[in-house]
């Protein structure tokens, strides 16, 4: 049947409703931030490649981060081994980079871009597999066990990091980027890496496609309703669990993407990479509000900003920024910047 | 009094240390609104989620419509036929209303002759069709919770405490509601402490009390026998007057 009402164009009366709350404060966070920072970096130039540079390094965390709250709002799950997914992304990345060197090197644009979008799907495809097998495996008997997921899930980071210092070796890998992302373009005076606005563009296209998935499917209305309350979606007839191992083997995923997004970075690859940015991962989602997309976004856009412009300005400050922005966030709101509700 | 769709032979449930339901024995004939009474503790509730399956009967077997849903996941339990309304609501304040009924809409799109239908009843539910369902009072949120069990036709309704917490207003509203689902023969198993409200409702009775049914017959017999009200809830009809 015809699904007319849903397309009903009249509009609510609201007059006796209290208006819906939109939230528009922590959207305002970021560019008031940037804004904010432009007297006080004093360079027109030197602002625009601080703000560029910190938007890429919050896309990527965005990237990696985005899973983890997603895994954490939906199946209440501390997933402290979220780190090794980037590991693995990055490492299984090379199996395609490092063969297809000649493809990297050349100077075409397409041929870079197609070695680069390989290794990206068979890191995707490697990290979500080895989701699946970490959620059937490791965390299913612990569901509900938040101190056995933070010792079983490390120990799996650990596991997951010494198979990679078996496979691929201890000494660390350079990953140089291809040739045509490397360098910067010039805007005016200001120099920004091409690298840079690709990790920009990425991070915006994983933004979008998880914002129209979240909010324009029936799967991400699943997932929305279960992050609220799971068992309400088993009595409507729809089964969690395989939505868990979805949205597990998802996250993983997007975590062996932000693994090589950092990797091609960093230029280099380490077993203990993803074990390294744990830390910033979970500012990133406190500050965001555990299980929320947008905060995680706004989140890593506000870490990655705060850290870069403080960088710079004050370089010892620098050390304890994301500290100190996790501080004022939660003394602001104390559950992050959007709240997830909870049964 | 018609076939039971719903029976539940010697269910005893466990919540970890707690024995809560002692052997419940019950029918639910199919058509018509039965009605679970009793005080607060006496099971009511835990025998609606075994019913459901969330919480798994420790003992006893539960027949749906022939089949022997016992020990099944609540997906499949749903995917019968069965739909459930929690005395929480547990509605899905982040979502829409208009979301948390298509959630509800196993089978495809809204049907909008059926949304259309329960929307005269419910006509809040048209006026914020897209707000977040969070945003609605209490009353308006148990017609979404309502409105989303009944959204497509089920075989059985569990619905529990509808009236709590609820203006007069409201819950007339919900009687509408309740008889004209009992109109379109779907069979409602209600679990309520008015008794006023379900007086007027219910066509059968089971009370119960330590986890157990003590007292099955028809609402009219009941409603119309203080002593027998209060002997099995300890109130006459009498004093909710």
């Amino acid at each position: 049947m015809k699904d007319t009402v849903l397309n009903t164009t009249t509009k609510p009366e609201v007059a006796s409703l209290p208006t819906a709350p939109r939230d528009i404060w922590p959207l305002i966070l970021v560019p008031a931030l940037a804004l904010l920072m432009l007297p006080l970096v004093g360079s027109f130039p030197t602002w625009i490649t601080l703000t560029v540079a910190g938007l890429a390094m919050g896309m990527m965390i965005f990237i990696m981060a985005s899973g983890l709250t997603l895994i954490f709002g939906l199946m209440d799950v501390l997933n402290f081994g979220h780190g090794a997914f980037v590991s693995v992304g990055a490492f299984v990345a090379t199996l395609v980079l490092l063969p297809m060197h000649g493809w990297m090197e050349a100077d075409s644009l397409l041929m870079n871009l197609t070695a680069l979008g390989l290794a990206i799907l068979l890191a995707m495809l490697a990290t979500g597999l080895l989701g699946w097998a970490f959620e059937r495996i490791i965390i299913m008997p612990v569901y509900g066990q938040h101190l056995k997921q933070i010792l079983i899930t490390m120990g799996g980071m650990i596991v997951a990091e010494q198979m990679i210092n078996v496979i691929w070796g201890a000494e660390q890998i350079p990953l140089p980027l291809p040739t045509s992302l490397r360098g910067s373009i010039l805007l005016g005076d200001a120099a920004i890496e091409k690298y840079r606005l690709i990790a920009v563009v990425v991070g915006l296209l994983v933004f979008v496609a998880m914002f129209l998935v979240l909010n324009r499917s029936k799967l991400g209305l699943l997932i929305r309703a279960g992050v609220e309350n799971g068992e309400m979606v088993e009595a409507l007839g729809y089964r969690i669990r395989r939505l868990f191992v979805l949205v597990f083997a998802a996250g993983s995923a997007l975590a062996g993407l932000g693994g090589v997004m950092w990797g091609l970075y960093k230029e280099s690859l380490t077993a203990a990479m993803g074990g390294d940015i744990m830390v910033m991962v979970f500012i990133v989602i406190i500050i965001g509000g555990l299980g929320s997309v947008g905060g995680c976004f706004i989140g890593a856009l506000l870490m990655a900003l705060v850290a870069n412009y403080a960088g710079f300005l004050a370089p010892k400050l620098a050390l304890v920024s994301n500290i100190l922005l996790m501080i004022a966030v939660l003394l602001w709101r104390p559950t992050g910047l959007y709240t997830v509700v909870r049964r | 009094m018609s076939e039971a769709i719903l029976t539940l032979a010697g269910v005893h449930t466990h919540i970890g240390e707690y024995h809560i339901l002692q052997g419940v024995d019950m029918q639910v004939p199919r058509g018509g609104l039965s009605v679970l009474l009793g005080r607060n503790g006496a099971g009511k509730t835990t025998t609606l989620r075994t019913i459901m399956g969330l919480w798994k009967a420790s003992q006893g077997k539960i027949h749906f419509d022939g089949r022997d849903i016992t020990g099944m996941a609540t997906p499949d339990i749903a995917q019968l036929g069965i739909a459930y309304v929690p005395e929480s609501m547990a509605i899905f304040s982040d979502l829409t209303v208009k979301e948390n009924l298509l959630l509800a809409a196993r089978n495809g799109p809204l049907d909008s002759s059926r949304v259309e239908w329960i929307c005269g009843f419910f006509p809040a539910l048209k006026k914020f069709w897209n707000y977040p369902a969070g945003n609605l009072s209490g009353g308006q949120k148990q017609m979404v919770a309502i409105a989303r069990a009944i959204v497509e036709p089920r075989k059985l309704i569990l619905v529990d405490e509808p009236t709590k917490g609820l203006a007069p207003a409201i819950i007339l509203s919900l009687m509408a509601a309740f008889n004209e689902l009992k109109a379109s023969d779907t069979t409602i198993l209600l679990v309520e402490q008015n008794f006023n409200f379900v007086r007027k409702l219910g066509d059968t009775v089971a009370v119960m009390d330590d986890g157990r049914v003590v007292h099955t017959g028809g609402m009219q017999a009941l409603a119309e026998d203080n002593d027998l009200q209060q002997h099995l809830l300890g109130l006459s009809l009498a004093a909710h007057q």
